[in-house]
């Protein structure tokens, strides 16, 4: 009953839980109705009024988009099921903690724990996103247009037919990947990194579809990491890390990396795994793909650890 | 070196006129400290290999065997005990971090112990629970400000909306105990003991193991630094969730499963991949302030529709009273608290015996202080780290707790013994080990009927001396600390506790 719907939901001046429980009730039923639950106590009619929910003929499984999002928190956590989310605007923090299968896409940045312990699902963020992206992911695909914050992708792990990935256009901070258990991190380092200009990235042309707002370029890049580094990931990479892979464009000073990991040239089966990620990141974004990959490809460094067992040796039996 | 001399703690005696060399002792150990010498035809016994868990001294069929301590081989010391030289040598030779499992074992002061209760004589009548209603149940949740009651023609309605809550048939329920660090049998005994008497187990931060799922009405979840199994379903099938911040075994310190430990079917319960460390760092890192605590507390909510409790656990350490003022006001449902006796499968030694407080104190210093910022119902009060008896946990609720969380002796109630070998894996009682040989020796019909029996004279003992106190609901008795006097014990315990001394009237 998902099939072929569309809606969309005014968040302007709404509270995150009206926003969310609304959502909820949209994928639910696939039809605005019944808000008095949503709301309760809350301003029915302010609210009915901000959800239009004229059914629109479409393609492809339910979209929900939610314009004018503000700084609203917990967006889709603990949503399950095949659909799609737009955000246009900026999603508070720990937007799709705990999901489990839909699409989200974010034009604008999203803030801090994006994905927390997400299952599955696939989240597409154009601009950049804040600290501890992707903590303790165990499923699913994130792809960040631009940088993200500290501690991101830590704790991640992959299980069985899970498996996790974080794809980041720009540069990350400290800690990217510390306790990492499984999955893969790739930091493409645009903008400013070692030997690319910003043009690199080619124009994303999503950046137009914002809900009437342009979206400022300028916006994500340097303001966000004005350090002079030529590395695009910050200190600590890896610590603690004990499974999975970081593949990194451009080389990482060995004082960056934590002690638990090793540093090593990506091999071919590697190489496969990110032309098919970068790949999927430049159809996202609409960048180059022949030109972000041309001549750049070795460039790409691989953090994978030492051992399974990183402190089998710390205590006397 | 011979330094490895002497460092047997036990010893094996085995009376040679009993043995009938049966070779039960040598299969029940599995530390490997007997052993059958088929050219003697007698059992042998190395007393270095002991742990003194008593599995072969209790399934002898002679009584052949005892085990007893081994006296001080070292020259007396009082500065200088037994168990720092061998530490010392253990050390010196491994280069390790010493491990240990269950509560500390050191002296301190145990505030129960100096804890009295009261009675009923002449001005209030005493209740016998036998033949009077006794009202033991328990809720689990926060309360609201203040209950609104509205008069319909089907008679009285309650027009306040509660918050959601568990429901607890005694005030008591098992703490949390990972999939992981215990085996299966000792999960199901929990899971199957709390589903029929009316409380809740707690996964600990090992999942929920697929035989567990039909007790997930009786389940507490955690939420761990981890999130090992933590997902949608797992979240919205439990009963209530925890955030586990921390343990009172290991204030500060995180968890670590090593890698051997991570079999095909721990690996599926945590979802993660086999035969790797499963390590649960101590702070989560998504947890650097209240603020932060708040935003996972909600995040929780958010995937679960608030249908369910959310609590926090922390261990009791010196300023746990703001801290746990910080939680309640992050909007947990519940705050427990582990005070610094509570067991573990493993701990640094270190750490186990020297850092945190007293349960009795936390507790006490908590509810004061939640009641004096006017908070006190916001949360519900559980509390862990040792209680042994049914007289430590009415003296609990009489101090403010809601409910008491029992790990240690849940698992004496399985069998054990208190060797302190946990994190050794070798259990031969079948608790704390995953090896399939050990774990059979533990039935978890069996183990389920050893909890439910221990829940049921608990229960009934609480309610006796409730009845004593002339109380016939336990709702009376929290936080009602006129019914404690304390004993020997000094002016800023008493003030800290909240209690007169023994002597001292209304």
């Amino acid at each position: 009953m998902h099939k072929n719907m569309e809606y969309e939901i005014d968040a302007k001046d709404m509270h995150y839980r009206i926003l969310n429980s609304a959502l909820k009730e949209i994928i639910k039923n696939a039809a605005p109705v019944k808000y008095a639950d949503a709301a309760k106590s809350q301003n029915l009619q302010a609210v009915n009024n901000k959800i239009y929910g004229q059914p629109q003929e479409k393609d492809g499984p339910l979209t929900i988009s939610l314009k004018n999002v503000i700084g609203q928190r917990y967006i889709g956590d603990g949503i399950k099921g095949n659909f799609k989310i737009k955000i246009y605007g900026v999603p508070g923090n720990d937007m799709a903690a705990f999901m489990d299968g839909p699409q989200i896409e974010v034009f604008g940045n999203a803030q801090d724990g994006l994905a927390n312990t997400m299952n599955s699902g696939k989240i597409i963020v154009h601009g950049s996103s804040g600290d501890i992206t992707g903590y303790s992911m165990r499923g699913g695909e994130i792809y960040i247009r631009d940088n993200v914050g500290w501690r991101s992708g830590i704790h991640m792990k992959s299980y069985l037919d899970k498996f996790p990935v974080i794809v980041i256009g720009g540069r990350a901070g400290n800690f990217l990947g510390e306790y990492m258990a499984g999955g893969l991190i790739i930091v493409l380092g645009q903008q400013g990194s070692a030997g690319s200009g910003p043009e690199d990235l080619g124009e994303d042309k999503n950046i137009e579809d914002t809900g009437g707002k342009k979206f400022e370029k300028t916006y994500y890049f340097e303001k966000f990491y004005s350090t002079s580094s030529s590395s695009v990931v910050g200190d600590f990479a890896g610590t603690g890390m004990h499974g999975g892979k970081i593949f990194i464009c451009g080389d990482v000073d060995e004082y960056k990396i934590g002690k638990e990991v090793k540093k090593a040239e990506p091999d071919k089966n590697d190489i496969e795994v990110l032309k098919q990620y970068i790949n999927n990141y430049c159809s996202f974004f609409k960048a180059d793909y022949e030109k972000m990959i041309s001549g750049r490809l070795k460039n790409f460094v691989k953090l994978s650890p030492h051992s399974h067992r990183p402190y089998g040796k710390l205590y006397a039996y | 070196m011979p330094l490895k001399l002497n460092q047997s703690e036990f010893v094996v005696e085995r009376d040679l006129n009993k043995c009938i060399s049966c070779e039960v002792c040598v299969r029940q150990c599995s530390n490997d400290a007997h052993e059958y010498d088929a050219d003697d035809k007698t059992v042998l016994s190395e007393a270095s290999k002991c742990v003194g868990c008593h599995r072969c001294e209790s399934l002898c069929p002679t009584e052949a065997i005892t085990i007893r301590k081994k006296a001080a081989e070292f020259k007396d010391n009082s500065n200088w005990q037994q168990a720092h030289i061998k530490n010392i040598y253990k050390q010196a030779e491994t280069g390790g971090v010493l491990l240990t499992g269950m509560g500390s074992d050191k002296p301190h002061t145990v505030y129960w112990d100096h804890i009295l209760f009261n009675a009923a004589q002449v001005t209030n009548p005493s209740i016998d629970p036998l033949r009077e209603p006794m009202e033991i149940k328990t809720f689990i949740g926060a309360k609201p400000e203040k209950l609104e009651i509205e008069k319909n023609d089907s008679g009285f309605k309650l027009k306040s909306k509660l918050g959601p809550h568990l429901e607890l048939s005694t005030p008591i329920l098992f703490s949390a105990m990972s999939y992981g660090s215990i085996s299966l049998n000792a999960c199901k005994s929990l899971a199957s003991a709390a589903y029929s008497f009316g409380t809740f187990y707690n996964t600990g931060e090992g999942g929920m193991h697929k035989d567990l799922q039909h007790f997930a009405k009786n389940t507490i979840v955690q939420v761990a630094s981890g999130r090992f199994g933590v997902n949608r379903q797992y979240l919205r099938s439990a009963a209530a969730v925890e955030i586990k911040i921390g343990q009172g075994a290991k204030p500060g310190i995180g968890g670590h499963l090593p890698g051997e430990k991570v079999t095909a079917d721990i690996s599926s319960t945590r979802m993660i991949p086999e035969g790797s460390d499963a390590i649960s760092p101590a702070p989560h890192h998504d947890i650097y302030s209240i603020e932060d605590l708040a935003q996972l507390i909600y995040a929780i909510k958010e995937a679960t529709d608030y249908l369910k409790p959310v609590g926090v656990k922390v261990s009791a350490v010196h300023n746990i009273a703001p801290i746990a003022s910080g939680i309640v006001r992050a909007g947990a449902d519940f705050v427990a608290i582990d005070g610094f006796r509570g067991g573990t499968g493993a701990a640094p030694q270190a750490i186990r015996d020297n850092v945190g407080i007293p349960i009795e104190l936390a507790l006490a210093a908590v509810d004061t202080r939640l009641r004096e910022e006017g908070i006190r119902h916001k949360a519900a009060i559980i509390i862990a780290g040792s209680i042994r008896s049914s007289s430590d946990i009415i003296k609990a609720i009489a101090l403010g707790a809601d409910a008491v969380y029992i790990g240690t002796a849940a698992l004496i109630a399985l069998g054990c013994h208190l060797c302190q070998k946990c994190y050794t894996g070798k259990c031969n009682w079948g608790i704390a080990t995953q090896d399939p040989y050990l774990t059979k020796r533990l039935n978890p019909s069996i183990g389920t009927k050893r909890l439910s029996g221990l829940l049921r004279a608990w229960s009934h003992e609480i309610k006796e001396m409730l009845g004593g106190a002339g109380i016939n609901a336990i709702e009376s008795l929290r936080g009602n600390r006129e019914h404690l006097r304390g004993i020997n014990l000094s002016e800023i315990e008493l003030s800290i506790l909240g209690i007169k001394h023994a002597g001292q009237a209304w």
